[in-house]
């Protein structure tokens, strides 16, 4: 199987006063691994993945599949994604057995009968009645098409998957089925998967290693049980002390700091040094003497730190935040 | 699944659109039209061309009903002859027009960048021309004729279609699915035959015939200008020339033409725009009978405190065969400080049941209750006139998209001063000033300056807390707010609860927070109401235990960051049933683990099981003694 | 996002850059319909000079015209002399009556104009009140008898050409009833028949399209925002849902305008009026192409000026059209 690795790669849109959507990101999708990317909207994680299938310019960097640029593949490379709106993503006037037909490769099939038995394997495969070959998307539900979209994405005998916000359209009770079935089809084909969501609990349901996105940069990345028990970015820990949870009240308003409101930054003209200072609990906001997050970039030695966080302070805070007593909300 | 009676196979939606009468009046004049073309040179050609040296320029007579031309010809029958040249040229223009337009629209998807802007820019600079303009252009080069005017009317058309097809099918091409195909290494010309002009073909068609009924008056004005068809050949535009020439004489000679081309025209436009109008629309579905809900009543006292009291709550909305009833019977009480969540999956009537508390649903909706009352006033027979100083100040609103809830053409701090100018009879100034300091409430920074600026220069978080503040110029007793974080990230999320939280416990303000998320209502709320297919299924204080089946289903698949992760998700089976066809039984029972024939028979009745908590189930669970609600949960099954 | 206002520096104000992008699109815009007004005489198949004098004119005159019109030139130098001659005022000759084309135009404009505006006048103040009037009356799918009426009404004013309109005025008011008088341009009264006729087959399109328009705004969230704050309908309509409907009006407003400017071509015809639009239809016929280019062009900058004032009132009256260029 294969990896996908983005090396260094940044998306830019526009000219001068452009925006620079994702900005030198490096992430590695290992072999037969789920890589869950996490952030906000407009955090650039969707334009991440529309660059791997090139559908978004990249502007500079590289992104590999085994090791080889995709862009010099002379034969289509063995990627597929799955797109986030259930209504947009099936044409409206085939039916799901030509849609899942189109994306079969060209020569692997020959004759229309074995096509055709494909993709009535495909369709079971996705727990779908494959006597439904015929029908227009018009008459499924929003859970069903996801789950022939997958099919579709299957067809294309990937290696690698990448799933951009593949539920959040859907309700509750229709979601686990999703969520369930993808994992299922990517353990039993050892799928490497990309994973986008800005839902942490999805993430990490599925995710063996997790990703952390702002403002067009990864902020933390590592095993998924570390991340979430042990955060090393200050945006990580704000991320996982918003996620919505049955067991604890919102009704306390005590953690009203000085940046309880602030305001997420405009992607058109990110902020200088630590992009994050604008709104971080820990940062110069709060404690003067942090100057060095106004002027330097924690990006450029994240590398040295725990979990590549791209926190000059990631270190210093953990080690105050186990101290016993240290809640997870500052 | 149960199947959908939907008529959606394509013939008969064209069918359908006939069958209306505006579009069956348009049809049959088509057909008759075309009949026309085909058959009158055939019957009347001899008759059209006999010259009456008797009758010369006459009035109608009872030889010639429609009088005579300078010549002695008939003109009844020269103008039922002239429907095949008449139509027959439209058609062609309209052809050679469709054809080039398609061509210069779609071409740019498939050239290379700077040719494809050289297209785009070109198309966009001539549809900027009227088309008489282009016409009377395009004949100078072609020639005074039939040939050029035909060829001039087509290449007049091209821009308007070539812009057509261009933005019809950029929005096809801006969806996932065609963005699928090109990760499955579909090639642009299978792109553009198989993908992108099969889903822009209706509404080109629908133009296309639009466009005939143009090029048809187009042409009769050129004829008639005398540019077109040329003496001996006659068109209904030269008729028209001429018969305006002896307009004193016999009026009937110009009128009957024109009255010609303006039908023709009719029937070709009528056609495109019902067609046009039926095509978008899902037909029909079959609906059934409305049943009389159940009624469910709270044994609520009367409390000096009770903001809002609901009682059998029904909204109702005219569908083809009858009613649809998506809010069916729905009860709760508010109390003054108290913080209310309402829970349940799209379509489950929530977000209706809270529009129609607040009297903002309108005709032709129907919303009965056998008490509806806020702050004391029924709000159901009270004439809205005199209710308008109360809701507006004493109930506000939060709704779902704060990109689209603002006035996007008025500053945020004149649309917030609205609301005092109009209740409190505030100056504009003074009004604005109370707009400033309640921005400043919200935690606006520099609400002053924020105060001056547009929606747009706002970002989501900061204008659903605008939104708080304009609720806050009045005195508010309740907010409604209804999924005001679905569009949020889970950090704003969290700003925007909080500031609802500090509010009521400030102001002593009474919430209902409604939201498909159960984890955010039990968070926020001290008491939920679960919604399922327009009925309160399970009224629980957030920290009990769900005894309805539902609930504890959809708890169970409620992700969160305890969720095992070595273990399947929880789904629920099935899905909710559509708002026209519920069941007679329980809505639920379908999907329903411990299902008996009675839920099949009788709708439950939502009924106190214990102090503070309603369940409208046959067989609700028994009250487990786990302390949490999540591990008593077992719904399995996929869909 | 938000957007912060923008820093100093003219390359930072949004209006200037604006109206540095709208004025360069109207330049390239001019230049495209001058050059294709210029390629128009050369377009025409065969010799222009022999088919407007005739096959029986001595072939001395023919190239006596020839020359005097340049048409013997390389193409690039009858470019730069048409060029110069627009930028000095000098349009050519017309090749029937010798009179130079800059001043029939000057002669027949104000005639046309006179025609046109207090048309455009009529419609704006026509279809604007019922469209908005009928959108609220039948908003939701309320009385349908009234929108029945009220879409039928105007799909057959619209259906009907101005020309036939002007017809069929003529034929019953000035023909039948002797109010007004069949042509000419006498006083006042004979502005009527030809201002009707101009104006109400876009007076029923402008006010389907404001319908149309008011309709889908009244659909929107705000809409209903308004209504929550328990504003009079009379606010909610005129205050919230009319501003917005007209932004959206206005792009197709400019465009019945501009088709306007082309109905008076027909509509002259009717009435003999001696503006632009008789005077093309007769040089068309009479092949007088030096005559025919200058009125072509002096239509087409019409259009563009209307194009131009549409997207300055867009931009003026709609806070995020200087923004969503960007």
């Amino acid at each position: 199987m294969t990896d996908l690795v983005f090396d260094a790669v940044s998306v830019r849109y526009g000219g001068r006063r452009g925006l620079t959507a994702v900005d030198r990101v490096g992430l590695t999708v290992s072999s037969g691994q789920v890589v869950g990317l996490v952030g906000e909207s407009g955090s650039g994680k969707s334009t991440l993945a529309r660059a791997a299938v090139g559908l978004s310019p990249v502007s500079a960097g590289r992104v590999l599949l085994g090791g080889v640029d995709v862009r010099k593949l002379r034969r289509r490379p063995p990627l597929q994604m799955v797109f986030q709106d259930p209504y947009s993503s099936l044409d409206p006037r085939m039916s799901i057995g030509e849609s899942i037909t189109e994306a079969i490769p060209r020569g692997v099939f020959s004759g229309r009968a074995a096509r055709r038995e494909e993709v009535a394997r495909l369709l079971e495969l996705v727990n779908l009645d494959p006597g439904r070959a015929g029908h227009l998307p018009g008459r499924l539900s929003g859970g069903q098409r996801q789950r022939v979209a997958l099919a579709r994405a299957l067809a294309g005998r990937p290696e690698v998957l990448i799933a951009d916000e593949i539920t959040s359209a859907l309700d509750v009770s229709v979601q686990g089925a999703v969520l369930n079935l993808v994992r299922d089809v990517q353990r039993r084909l050892g799928l490497s998967m990309l994973f986008i969501s800005h839902n942490l609990a999805v993430i990490r349901y599925l995710s063996d290693i997790v990703a952390v996105m702002y403002l067009g940069r990864i902020v933390e990345v590592g095993p998924a049980e570390q991340v979430l028990t042990d955060p090393q970015h200050p945006y990580t820990r704000d991320l996982l002390a918003a996620a919505p949870s049955a067991h604890t009240s919102l009704f306390d308003t005590r953690a009203d700091g000085a940046t309880a409101d602030a305001e997420p930054a405009d992607p058109h003209h990110p902020p200088a040094g630590c992009r994050y200072h604008t709104r971080c609990p820990v940062g110069p906001l709060v404690r003067a003497d942090r100057e060095i997050c106004l002027q330097v970039d924690p990006t450029e030695d994240a590398a040295h730190r725990r979990h590549s966080a791209a926190c000059h302070f990631s270190e210093d805070e953990s080690r105050r935040l186990t101290i016993p007593g240290g809640a997870s909300t500052p | 699944m149960v199947a959908t009676e939907t008529v959606n196979r394509r013939g008969a939606k064209w069918f359908a659109a006939l069958r209306t009468p505006v579009g069956g009046f348009a049809a049959s004049l088509l057909l008759v039209v075309i009949a026309l073309a085909v058959l009158a040179p055939i019957l009347w050609h001899d008759k059209a061309f006999e010259i009456d040296t008797e009758a010369i320029a006459q009035r109608p007579s009872a030889a010639h009903w429609l009088g005579t031309d300078a010549l002695g010809h008939d003109i009844l029958f020269r103008v039922l002859v002239a429907t095949r040249l008449s139509v027959l040229l439209a058609v062609l223009a309209t052809v050679i027009g469709v054809v080039t337009g398609l061509v210069l629209g779609t071409l740019p998807s498939l050239l290379p960048r700077p040719a494809a802007r050289l297209v785009t820019s070109a198309v966009n600079i001539a549809v900027a021309f009227p088309g008489l303009l282009l016409v009377l252009f395009c004949s100078v080069i072609f020639g005074v004729g039939t040939y050029g005017a035909v060829l001039a009317v087509g290449f007049a058309l091209a821009p308007a279609f070539a812009r057509l097809a261009q933005t019809l099918s950029a929005s096809v091409a801006g969806q996932d699915f065609v963005s699928a195909a090109r990760i499955s290494g579909v090639g642009r010309i299978r792109l553009l035959v198989r993908h992108i002009l099969p889903n822009v073909g209706e509404p080109l068609v629908v133009n296309a015939t639009i466009g005939a009924g143009a090029s048809l008056l187009a042409f009769s004005g050129l004829s008639f200008l005398g540019i077109g068809v040329q003496a001996p050949d006659y068109d209904w535009g030269r008729l028209l020339g001429e018969g305006l020439d002896g307009i004193y004489v016999n009026p009937a000679a110009a009128l009957a033409p024109g009255v010609a081309v303006v039908l023709a025209g009719l029937a070709f436009n009528l056609v495109g725009e019902t067609v046009a109008g039926v095509i978008g629309v899902r037909a029909g579905v079959r609906k059934l009978a409305p049943r009389p809900a159940s009624p469910a009543r709270e044994s609520s006292g009367r409390a000096d405190d009770v903001v809002l009291v609901v009682e059998n709550l029904q909204v109702a909305f005219p569908s083809q065969a009858g009613l649809t009833v998506p809010v069916r019977g729905v009860s709760f009480t508010v109390r003054a400080g108290e913080a209310i969540g309402v829970v349940g999956e799209s379509g489950s009537g929530k977000s209706l049941t809270g529009l129609a508390v607040s009297r903002l649903v309108e005709a032709p909706a129907a919303v009965t209750a056998d008490r509806l009352e806020f702050a004391g006033k029924p709000l159901l027979t009270t004439p809205e006139r005199d209710l308008r100083g109360l809701l507006g100040t004493s109930l506000a609103m939060v709704f779902q998209d704060p990109m689209t809830s603002f006035n996007p053409t008025r500053r945020i701090g004149r649309q917030l001063a609205e609301v005092a100018e109009q209740h409190q009879g505030l100056p504009r100034a003074k009004a604005f000033e109370r707009a400033v300091d309640r921005l400043r409430t919200v935690r606006i920074p520099a609400a002053e300056r924020r105060a001056r600026q547009y929606p747009h220069e706002f970002s989501g978080g900061m204008r659903q807390r605008a939104m708080i503040g304009m609720g806050l110029m009045g005195d508010p007793k309740l907010i409604i707010a209804d999924e005001p974080t679905t569009a949020l990230d889970v950090t704003v999320q969290r700003q925007l609860l909080r500031l609802l939280a500090r509010t009521r416990t400030e102001r002593d303000t009474a919430i209902i927070l409604i939201s498909h998320d159960i984890a955010v209502v039990s968070q926020t709320c001290e008491r939920m109401l679960v919604m399922y297919a327009g009925r309160v299924v399970e009224d629980l204080p957030s920290a009990g235990t769900p005894r309805h089946p539902y609930t504890k289903a959809l708890l169970a698949a409620t992700l969160d960051l305890g969720t095992d992760r070595d273990a399947p998700l929880a789904v629920i089976p099935g899905r909710p049933p559509e708002p026209d066809r519920v069941p007679t039984g329980c809505a639920f029972a379908d999907r329903c683990p411990a299902v008996t024939d009675r839920c099949r028979l009788e709708d439950p009745v939502l009924e106190c099981v214990e102090p503070g908590h309603r369940v409208a189930c046959w067989h609700p669970s028994e009250t487990s003694f786990s302390p949490s609600a999540k591990k008593t949960v077992t719904a399995g099954g996929a869909e | 996002m938000a957007v912060e206002v923008a820093p100093a520096g003219w390359r930072g104000s949004p209006w200037l850059s604006f109206a540095v992008r709208r004025f360069g699109r109207f330049a390239v815009s001019l230049w495209v319909l001058i050059t294709t007004a210029f390629l128009m005489i050369q377009l025409i198949p065969g010799d222009p000079v022999r088919a407007a004098l005739g096959l029986t004119a001595p072939v001395e005159l023919v190239n006596a015209r020839r020359a005097a019109l340049g048409l013997d030139d390389p193409l690039w130098l009858q470019y730069v002399h048409y060029l110069g001659g627009l930028i000095t005022g000098d349009f050519g000759t017309s090749m029937n009556s010798g009179q130079p084309v800059a001043e029939v135009i000057g002669d027949r404009l104000p005639a046309t104009l006179q025609l046109a505006l207090p048309a455009f006048a009529v419609v704006i103040a026509v279809a604007i009140p019922l469209g908005l009037l009928f959108a609220v009356l039948t908003r939701g799918g309320r009385r349908r008898g009234g929108e029945l009426a009220f879409t039928s009404t105007t799909v057959l004013l619209a259906a009907v050409p101005e020309f036939l309109l002007a017809v069929a005025l003529v034929a019953f008011f000035a023909v039948q009833l002797g109010w007004f008088p069949v042509a000419g341009s006498e006083g006042a009264g004979s502005l009527v028949l030809p201002v009707i006729a101009l104006a109400l087959g876009p007076a029923s399109v402008l006010a389907r399209i404001v319908r149309v328009e008011t309709l889908s705004v009244l659909g929107n969230d705000f809409i209903r925002t308004a209504r929550a704050k328990r504003l009079p309908a009379r606010l909610v309509y005129l205050r919230h849902a009319l501003p917005n409907a007209l932004t959206a009006t206005l792009t197709m407003g400019g465009l019945m305008l501009t088709g306007m400017v082309a109905g008076t071509v027909l509509v002259e015809n009717v009435f003999a009026w001696p503006g632009l639009g008789s005077t093309i239809a007769q040089s068309i016929l009479q092949k007088d192409y030096p005559l025919v280019q200058g009125i072509v062009l002096v239509y087409g900058i019409g259009v563009l000026l209307v194009n131009l004032t549409v997207d300055v009132l867009l931009a003026v009256l709609d806070p995020r059209s200087t923004i969503r260029e960007n």
